[in-house]
């Protein structure tokens, strides 16, 4: 188990200085080639050809390529600093540079996005987790029944519908409506009842779209899982048919939920864009949407080296739990 | 067993015919599966006896409904079937005095494990990846019995040493994947054995085996049948499996029983046709040469369109024999053929007699 764990730790450092490489070759090497400048775009179209010089050279974008790899590498691990001439700017570690068009540092923005995200994220897979799951288990054991017809008409449609839909939807009925909720996001420091109230219907709105997702899977596993040998033998050594299911067969059922369950977090942690622009919600992913309007390129490049770290992080996690649950999985 | 004997008869037993005496009787056990293609009458009207301390071999071929006929006893037809067409199971059958089809499945799942056991075919499919063979063990134990986990690990380390694991105390903690095939069944029918049962089916227990392997297996179950008592019924398309260990062998076609008796009559007075193809079809060692095994024509009967009159009469290489016509129309009825001994078929003794000893018996 200790070898399988420091495996999977070493091959997890090793993927992220492949998605960093990755990542600054697609931000600053390809527009390099496409022709398209970087400086120019920093500074501006109309600029003096003198002011996009001295951005060019304190970018480092003269430099030859190794050497801005080895900047920014640097730079995310230890701080780099930025000079051109007398204009001397130094930004510590984790520096990921600064905003093209409000000059902050990149960092910083990030760690104020991110805890947003996060919390959108986590409390949505509680809530999917609970309802999917328990929605797909009792399908299976009620196959072919009403529940189990109706349960997968609402799941096909939570699949279907798309969360703008259902967000607008939900706020108009609930927050605007009805105001159960409200549609202020509030955060959890200044706080916590308010942001819970504000996270309430984000919440919900994308726990449906997992949740739907989750019964069907569940569903579709726990049947297959239902007809297996082993649960046979369960029965035949005379346990009670809620062991049966609730030990032998949901011990089984988890491991396909726990690998969409990292991949989903992974993916929903680098911004929940959708979500996060309907409900307002200062996040990662509506920070990136303004972004990629504006060609804020540093930023993109911080959002999507959060979203590949997250995801790495949440991919560690359940290759760890697998272990946890699958004894076969250790010898891989 | 009073105490199991008592509470069956708490439950209520059947209204029609009298309570059996034998430790474990089948009688007119049908068990038929709805489908969207029709009736699948997989058992359709099974009869049979037997005594602690026996052994009953089935034998058939795939399809035959030898398991489903094992799973019926147990009751895993119709536990835990969700919202799939069940099972329809009538007859009746009679494990130590208490009816199980007619008795609370509550009841039946108490008696389960801990009365009637089952060996199933492939262990590696039949024991949960995800839990020790310990776990395992112990769970089977503790369900039957109320002793901490201690006992129960003190239990199955000295099961897993009885069918011959070596090391017990260390791989009792292994997980499935880290056996042998062979151990595997071995954990396996420690796993079975661990309460005592005394009914055992073992359904195919060596199918899934090598030939040295399966021999270790056939000692180990009969040996712990000695030790035991129990009644064992081992279900097996491998009529060397039970010349081995079967006192009273049961060959079963199409879900009816074709042939019924005691062992050495079966393979020596065999008195149906299927089972003589059965017998021409099977290699052996002891016979200095042999020819071409000799295989059963045809593929085994739709289960759902069973053909009209003997379920083997499409098959059969006799079937004109009788001249009535009755093998196409009319079902035979097994009829006593000898002490103990019955076949149905629609020739006479006399012309089956004549057959085997002139036709079958020399070319084996």
């Amino acid at each position: 188990m200790l070898a399988y764990l420091i495996r999977r730790l070493f091959a997890a450092a090793v993927m992220l200085v492949v998605i960093i490489l990755v990542v600054f070759g697609i931000f600053f090497l390809v527009p390099k080639w496409a022709g398209v400048d970087i400086a120019t775009s920093f500074v501006g179209k109309q600029a003096d050809p003198a002011a996009v010089e001295a951005v060019r050279v304190k970018l480092g974008l003269n430099d030859p390529i190794y050497a801005q790899v080895w900047e920014f590498f640097k730079g995310i691990f230890a701080g780099r600093t930025y000079a051109a001439g007398g204009d001397v700017t130094h930004c510590a570690a984790p520096c990921f540079g600064y905003s093209f068009r409000t000059e902050q540092a990149i960092w910083p923005v990030l760690t104020d996005r991110f805890p947003v995200t996060l919390g959108l994220a986590l409390g949505a897979a509680v809530l999917w987790l609970i309802f999917g799951v328990a929605a797909g288990v009792l399908s299976a054991l009620k196959r072919g029944s009403l529940w189990d017809r109706g349960a997968m008409v609402i799941a096909l449609s939570g699949v279907s519908l798309p969360i703008y839909f259902t967000g607008m939807i939900a706020l108009s009925v609930f927050a605007f409506s009805l105001k159960w909720f409200d549609a202020e996001y509030v955060p959890l420091s200044e706080n916590f009842g308010s942001w819970f109230g504000g996270m309430i219907l984000p919440w919900i709105t994308l726990a449906f779209l997992y949740a739907a997702m989750y019964a069907r899977i569940t569903r579709a596993t726990m049947l297959e899982i239902l007809g297996e040998d082993y649960i046979r033998t369960a029965r035949a050594k005379g346990l009670r048919e809620q062991t049966v299911i609730g030990k032998h067969a949901m011990r089984s059922t988890m491991t396909p939920i726990l690998t969409m369950l990292g991949m989903d977090l992974g993916a929903l942690i680098g911004g929940a864009v959708l979500t996060e622009s309907t409900f307002n919600l200062p996040g990662l992913g509506r920070e990136v949407l303004t972004a990629i309007k504006t060609q804020d390129l540093p930023i993109i490049l911080g959002v999507v080296l959060i979203t590949s770290l997250a995801v790495l992080i949440a991919n560690l996690v359940v290759d760890i739990l697998y272990a946890v649950i699958d004894p076969r999985v250790r010898l891989a | 067993m009073t105490e199991l004997s008592k509470s069956g008869a708490a439950v209520g037993g059947p209204t029609t015919a009298s309570p059996s005496t034998a430790f474990l009787e089948v009688r007119d056990l049908k068990v038929h599966f709805p489908t969207d293609d029709g009736l699948v009458k997989s058992v359709d009207g099974l009869s049979f006896k037997l005594e602690k301390g026996k052994t009953l071999g089935i034998v058939g071929e795939s399809g035959s409904g030898k398991s489903v006929t094992s799973l019926g006893i147990m009751g895993l037809h119709t536990a835990g079937q969700y919202g799939k067409r069940k099972a329809q199971i009538s007859g009746e059958i009679w494990l130590d005095g208490t009816e199980l089809l007619s008795a609370d499945p509550d009841h039946v799942r108490k008696l389960r494990g801990r009365h009637m056991a089952m060996i199933f075919q492939d262990p590696l499919s039949a024991l949960h990846p995800y839990y020790t063979i310990g776990q395992q063990i112990v769970e089977a134990y503790r369900i039957h019995h109320n002793v901490d986990k201690k006992t129960a690990r003190r239990r199955a380390v000295e099961m897993l040493d009885r069918v011959g694991i070596p090391q017990p105390d260390k791989r009792v903690d292994s997980y499935p994947h880290e056996f042998s095939g062979g151990m595997r069944q071995r954990a396996m029918i420690a796993m079975s054995l661990v309460n005592n049962p005394e009914l055992l089916i073992a359904d195919e227990p060596t199918t899934a085996l090598d030939v040295t392997v399966q021999a270790q297996i056939l000692d180990l179950i009969r040996d712990l049948q000695k030790e035991f008592g129990s009644a064992v019924v081992i279900i097996t398309h491998d009529l060397g499996v039970v010349a081995e260990l079967a006192d009273d062998i049961l060959v079963m076609y199409g879900g009816r029983c074709v042939e019924r008796g005691p062992a050495e009559k079966v393979f020596y007075e065999p008195r149906h046709p299927y089972t003589w193809g059965l017998l021409g079809s099977m290699p052996r060692l002891d016979r200095e040469q042999q020819e071409r095994l000799i295989p059963v024509k045809g593929s085994p009967p739709s289960l759902i369109n069973v053909p009209s009159g003997c379920a083997f009469n499409p098959r059969c290489p006799y079937a004109d024999v009788p001249k009535d016509n009755a093998t196409r129309t009319v079902r035979p009825e097994l009829t006593e053929v000898g002490s103990r001994h019955w076949a149905a078929c629609h020739m006479s003794q006399e012309q089956r007699e004549r057959i085997w000893t002139e036709e079958i018996a020399p070319k084996l």
